[in-house]
């Protein structure tokens, strides 16, 4: 069983990261189930995504402790979830920060250095400045697909099933730029690796 | 067509949409939605929204009368205000097929309460599958109105959060082109007057048997059998919520029809296992009937009536797994708010600042109640915003000169528009703003009739908000930029004043919508930034402190200009303008 789990804000595009990777494992043709978030959580809240794949899958959320690859669009959201990946498994996190309200507010504080607390767990971890590098493409709303592009690595599979999950999932008129966005991901986590 | 994925919701709609469906007619609603936004897309199919889903579905009962297949959907809150024509539906039955769908939200993942729509299967006596996966989405939707022509009933299809959001494989068929039934005037059928009723109720209570008797031999439920020590009855998410924590290591009695069940299935499933569970979130419904039944089974007594399940839970109660141990660091939790540039933040500001009463609504506006603008007081369900605060007002009429109603636009047309009308009828004193953002925003730009557009986005009548309020008889009815702080407040305090309804409409188009220019981002001149953290009363997310100064996200500003209002320093311009 394959299970991956996208931590996000709302807004961040996990939903679209979750719906190419499920193509992915459609294609290859195994089951598959994508959870998705709609509504309130949308506006600025936590969003988390599941996508599972194997030869069935039964409930679209995975149960605690088995998520094998945690792709966080954002700091604290890695650090709120890498709790639920199991021993020896990996995250692939952004560097970006989003302040939620009760940090703005003051009623608390951001955590310090996630990156090296989420690195010092356990997991294999690799750090994307996914968001640096949408910015270089002049248009952040690509990020998630640049940390997925590194995440795909970890994934498997060859680029093409890569490529016909982006056309898949993605809107025609946008294709061009994900798959930029894509392959500089995928070049950022070879860099690192 | 090839085997693809597809959303609960989408896999509905295919469903209806290959069942020969002609007709559909729904509100929207979290996680209920995009059944209705699919169908749109196909063109044999008239699709709708209604100003709620009482209208909704009565429009659908009118369109099976007349011989065409028909559907509404809706949230299980959606179906309260859909209830009535729901219990007398199931009396006069259907022509053609009739079909409604209720998605209920286990955890509150975007609702204000966690009931049960089961309830309103057996209250209202009307037969109720729910599907468990895409695949059984578009696959139950289809039987449904098979069943409800073969059985002369409504069928309702029950969803949940996690079925209706999560995609899973689906293989989509063709469409079953139907012709309309022909149309018979049929008083002692449709015409509920008690005479007829009384003769339609002895057919709803014989038609039950025949139901059960469906329940009994259909494919709607299914058994599997595994290791029979443990025995489990489970239905839509909670049976794979199940079968992902059990495993072979229990048998399944899988329940697609959930109202009426199955007493002989049931029963004979008990006698195979030795020890026997429900597994069902919220309430014990299915529990409750197999005790009827005089069968011992284990249920609530062990589970939460709260919240969804998950798999570790019913592994840890079950098989006596441990529990994992909760996650124990302090994360900051990330709440919703409203977006940057939001038209509703400049009004909550204002309404903050002047310390008002708010009776609340449900919408976007409803994250206005949390921190800082902290500004509604009361908030109950759609319309409930003008009501009540005519009753609170009546009460306390040393309150009216300072308690307001905020509603939307399309939450004013689904239940307020009543409100005012008992408003202005019964005297009351009071405001109501609307807050009009061109679009229902929550559930995700859905049009409503003040657009101008239909679901389809075809141009249509565009309903006059102001004028209406005026043929309601409301007197005093204004128009103002919910931006426009300082007459906000001047407008608030007058019609505060004044002893009669009156309506403020705050009008500005949410800030998501496609054609609302997107200004330079604003940025704040750390010299001239006193830290007096004025600028961050409004809450805005893009706005953070760094240390004594604050600055601002650009990534995240759409340059709204709300904060630099706040700004007694001048420090907040559009970047680039900074005096430095
Ligand atoms: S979606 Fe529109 S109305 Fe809703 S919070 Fe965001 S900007 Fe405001
Ligand atoms: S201008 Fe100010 S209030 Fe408006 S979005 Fe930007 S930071 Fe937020």
């Amino acid at each position: 069983m394959k299970n991956l789990l996208i931590a996000g804000v709302g807004g961040q595009g996990s939903l679209l990261a979750s719906r190419i990777l499920g193509a992915v494992y459609l294609s290859v043709g195994m089951d598959v189930k994508v959870s998705e978030v709609h509504g309130m959580s949308q506006r600025g809240g936590s969003v988390i995504t599941y996508v599972r794949a194997g030869d069935k899958v039964a409930s679209p959320l995975i149960p605690e402790g088995e998520t094998e690859l945690l792709i966080a669009l954002e700091q604290l959201e890695a650090l709120r979830w890498m709790s639920h990946v199991r021993p020896g498994g990996a995250v692939v996190m952004s560097t970006q920060i989003i302040l939620p309200m009760p940090v703005i507010t003051g009623q608390t504080a951001y955590p310090e250095n996630i990156a090296d607390a989420v690195c010092g767990c356990g997991l294999q971890t690799y750090v994307v400045q996914a968001h640096d590098i949408a910015v270089g493409l002049s248009d952040t709303r690509v990020s998630n697909v640049v940390l997925l592009g590194a995440a795909s690595r970890l994934v498997g599979f060859a680029p093409e099933v890569w490529d016909d999950a982006l056309r898949v999932a993605v809107k025609p008129r946008f294709l061009e730029i994900n798959r930029q966005a894509f392959a500089l991901g995928r070049a950022a986590l070879e860099a690192e690796g | 067509m090839a085997e693809t994925m597809m959303l609960g919701n989408q896999a509905v709609a295919r469903g209806l949409w290959e069942a020969g469906c002609r007709f559909v007619s729904s509100y929207p609603g979290t996680p209920s939605t995009e059944i209705t936004e699919y169908v749109s897309e196909y063109p044999e199919v008239y699709a709708e929204w209604a100003p709620n889903e009482k209208v909704a579905v009565e429009a659908a009962v009118g369109a099976s009368v007349a011989g065409a297949r028909a559907f509404s959907g809706m949230k299980h809150v959606g179906l309260n205000v859909a209830a009535d024509p729901i219990f007398t539906a199931a009396y006069t039955g259907v022509s053609a097929g009739l079909v409604v769908a209720v998605a209920d939200d286990q955890g509150m993942h975007s609702s204000q309460n966690e009931q049960d729509s089961r309830h309103y299967a057996r209250a209202a006596k009307l037969p109720m599958l729910e599907p468990s996966d895409s695949a059984e989405c578009l696959d139950f939707a289809r039987r449904a109105f098979d069943l409800s022509e073969a059985h002369d009933t409504p069928v309702l299809l029950r969803l949940s959060t996690r079925v209706s959001h999560s995609q899973s494989r689906v293989t989509p068929s063709e469409r079953q082109e139907r012709e309309r039934r022909p149309y018979q005037k049929d008083a002692g059928k449709y015409v509920m007057v008690p005479a007829a009723a009384r003769v339609r109720h002895a057919a709803v209570e014989t038609r039950l048997t025949a139901l059960t008797e469906v329940a009994e031999t259909s494919a709607f439920n299914t058994v599997e059998r595994h290791d029979k020590r443990i025995g489990v009855v489970a239905a839509g998410i909670a049976y794979q919520t199940a079968r992902e924590a059990l495993g072979e290591k229990a048998s399944y009695f899988k329940l697609g029809m959930i109202w009426p069940l199955p007493e002989a299935s049931l029963r004979a499933f008990a006698a195979e296992v030795d020890t026997l569970f429900v597994i069902e979130e919220l309430d014990d419904f299915i529990e409750t009937h197999c005790r009827k039944l005089g069968l011992a089974v284990q249920g609530k007594a062990l589970f939460s009536p709260l919240g969804e399940y998950t798999a570790e839970q019913v592994r840890a109660v079950i098989l006596g797994t441990e529990a994992p141990a909760q996650t124990p660091a302090a994360i900051p939790g990330r709440p919703p708010v409203l977006c940057p540039g939001c038209p509703h933040r400049g009004l909550f500001h204002v309404l903050h600042k002047m310390k008002l009463t708010v009776t609340g609504d449900i919408g976007c506006y409803t994250l206005g109640a949390s921190p800082p603008l902290s500004a509604i007081d009361l908030c109950i369900c759609m319309g409930a915003s003008v009501s009540s605060l005519h009753g609170f007002v009546q009460v306390r009429p040393e309150m009216a000169g300072q308690t307001v109603a905020v509603i939307g636009d399309s939450t004013f047309f689904h239940s307020g528009i009543t409100g005012l009308i008992n408003m202005v009828y019964n005297k009351s004193h009071g405001t109501v703003l609307i807050l009009d953002n061109a679009i229902t925003g929550m559930t995700g730009h859905q049009q409503n009739p003040a657009t101008g557009l239909t679901l389809q986005g075809v141009p249509t009548h565009k309903l006059d908000i102001e004028a209406l309020c005026r043929a309601v008889g409301v007197g005093r009815v204004r128009v103002l930029d919910p931006h426009d702080l300082a007459e906000m407040e001047a407008a608030l305090r007058e019609e505060l004043a004044a002893p009669e309804p009156s309506v403020i409409v705050a009008r500005r188009p949410c800030v998501l919508l496609p054609y609302v220019k997107r200004e330079t981002p604003l940025a704040i001149d750390g010299p001239n930034c006193r830290g007096c953290r004025a600028c961050m009363n409004i809450g805005c997310p893009a706005i953070r402190t760094d240390g004594r100064v604050m600055t601002i996200d650009r990534s995240l500003c759409v340059g709204c200009g709300l904060c630099a209002r706040l700004c007694r320093f001048g420090a907040i311009h559009p970047e680039g303008e900074q005096k430095a």
